[in-house]
């Protein structure tokens, strides 16, 4: 008796312990994230650039994230939610004279309106239709981009967007920019981890798990859709008006399927469906380039291979590293 | 009057009829077993109830007409289902879980507590597991999960689709048990089941569904042997 019960506290300490290395191993990628942006912050030049793009797609994947990974839903189409705030952004600022703030605001309004209009509609459909049908509204604003010439200026684009800032203050500096956008990006997904922990969290939690048992308990799926489209949406056009802020000119190939398919390279090689992962994944592929650049000729396929190898050894993302090595640990 | 009816209830998946008119009845404190072979229309018929399925026909509570497409509605009534093949929210932990089966109560209130408590005090084994996610779970455990997050939702009538599915006789008998107890407490419960004696042990009637329709009400206390409804069974 006595040794059985010795048997089974080990189990317990041994489970504990367990458990408090899963639980910081999870915290690493972030950690990793986080010390990568500092780095660059400190050392600054180039990357400091880089990595400011890495942590604007970091918020437009993390809305992604809620859309696809928490609420289960597919959706090939955000990239016109960054296009539409971020060209609002722009008329607003250079033709009308706004103030970056109140048209940073009124992007994210009239992507909501937009997203509330389009997503009612569509979100009827589901699995590959609803792909579809999504991707056809990033085809159709990359379109309406490139012909509305007398508002966005076609292929031409619009310049001299005014930087990012409030009250007559300009952020002029990279570093600036790094440190603002640092912020917003934390403060984005820290939103995001709240709303996974909270009871629209789990109720998009449950949509993705089966709707019908969802349904079943009384949950109502299609509002909980479109409330997570409508989140994702807005993530989409804050970080396209980051954007345009950010460099100072806009046209419709920065809102291409290029966006989608870097947005989804990020959200997978991250980790869907976890906090952490749309940032990890953005600041990783967003500097993959960069450290292949010696490469040269070779570099395209050093990526690629990188990209295959790590969806080969962290199927679930680099923020779920942690549970390979736990596995290991056990194995 | 019948706690819950359906009257000529019938669903369709595309142009395929897989269930026609079906009228039953659910007294208040009643257990009522839905029997037939696989393919039989069994969960069609729990899916029709609960309007997760196109379906005709009325769905009555207490004599009242329920929306034909509306769970939401039946769920706020006390109609809850605990779907073919559990239907927990497998990433989730087995306390989001529960929290979810009380989701029209909301998490901070005395009356989810009471319900929790309730719950964890049927099933202790899920009192361990509070903090573990639902899918890493055995198959046994998910079902409790499954009984214990609709019982959350406070039911006036719990419905059961073939809760048996993958489980060894141990834990079946073990759930089974505990829903016969929760039945003499009061429940309504309609249980679809492909095992017909397990089913017939609990249940005060049961009705015989074959090929979409119903073929049979039986008493199972007049059940001699089990050739009859094995004719239904291997007729189709």
């Amino acid at each position: 008796m006595r040794l059985h019960a010795t048997i089974l506290q080990l189990k317990a300490m041994t489970a504990q312990q367990s458990g408090s290395r899963r639980r910081l191993l999870a915290w690493l990628p972030g950690v990793i994230g986080v010390a990568i942006v500092l780095y660059t912050f400190i050392g600054g030049g180039y990357l400091v650039s880089v990595v400011s793009f890495g942590l604007i797609y970091a918020l437009f994947v993390t809305g992604l994230n809620l859309f696809m990974g928490y609420t289960g839903q597919v959706s090939f189409g955000q990239n016109a939610f960054a296009a539409i705030s971020g060209y609002m952004s722009a008329v607003l600022t250079t033709t009308y004279g706004w103030g970056v703030a109140p048209a940073l605001a009124c992007g994210i309004a009239a992507t909501l309106v937009v997203a509330l209009v389009v997503g009612y509609p569509a979100l009827r459909l589901k699995g590959h239709y609803l792909a579809m049908a999504t991707l056809a509204i990033g085809l159709i604003a990359y379109e309406v981009a490139v012909q509305w010439q007398s508002v966005t200026q076609g292929y031409m684009g619009i310049s001299g967007i005014p930087p990012l800032g409030v009250f007559g203050y300009e952020i002029t500096s990279d570093r600036g920019n790094l440190a603002f956008l640092a912020l917003v990006a934390g403060l984005g997904v820290g939103a995001a981890a709240l709303i996974r922990h909270s009871r629209l969290g789990r109720a998009m939690t449950a949509v993705a798990g089966s709707e019908d048992a969802a349904r079943a308990l009384g949950i109502d799926v299609a509002r909980y859709k479109l409330l997570a489209f409508l989140i994702a949406a807005a993530y989409a056009g804050l970080a396209g008006s980051l954007f345009v802020h950010v460099v100072g000119f806009v046209s419709p190939e920065v809102y291409g399927l290029h966006m989608v398919n870097l947005a989804f390279t990020m959200l997978y090689v991250g980790g869907i469906g976890t906090i952490a992962g749309p940032l990890v994944g953005a600041i990783i592929i967003i500097l993959l380039p960069e450290t292949f650049r010696s490469f040269r000729d070779y570099q395209d396929m050093a990526y690629g291979a990188v990209l295959i190898l790590l969806l080969i050894y962290a199927p679930r993302g680099l923020a779920s590293l942690s549970d390979l090595w736990s596995g290991r640990a056990r194995g | 009057m019948a706690l819950l009816a359906t009257v000529a209830l019938s669903a369709c998946y595309g142009h395929v009829e897989a269930l026609k008119p079906t009228d039953i009845r659910v007294e208040d404190g009643e257990f009522v077993a839905v029997l037939g072979p696989n393919g039989a229309g069994k969960s069609t018929l729990m899916r029709a109830i609960m309007g997760l399925v196109p379906n005709r026909g009325a769905v009555h509570f207490h004599d009242e007409a329920l929306p034909r497409r509306d769970p939401a509605a039946l769920a706020s009534r006390g109609v809850i289902l605990v779907p073919e093949g559990r239907g927990i929210f497998g990433p989730m932990s087995v306390a989001e879980n529960l929290e979810l089966g009380a989701y029209l109560v909301g998490r901070h209130t005395a009356e989810f507590e009471s319900r929790l408590a309730r719950v964890l005090a049927l099933f202790p084994r899920l009192r361990e597991r509070l903090s573990q996610t639902a899918g890493s779970m055995s198959g046994g455990e998910q079902q409790m999960l499954a009984v214990g997050r609709a019982l959350m939702a406070n039911p006036r009538i719990l419905l059961l689709d073939e809760p048996s599915l993958g489980l060894a006789p141990r834990v079946t008998a073990e759930i089974l048990e505990t829903l016969g107890e929760l039945n003499r407490q009061g429940l309504s419960v309609i249980l679809v089941e492909q095992k017909a004696p397990l089913a017939l042990r609990l249940a005060n009637r049961a009705y015989l569904l074959s090929l979409g329709k119903i073929v049979a009400e039986i008493n199972p206390r007049e059940v001699q042997s089990y050739d009859e409804i094995a004719r239904y069974y291997f007729a189709t």
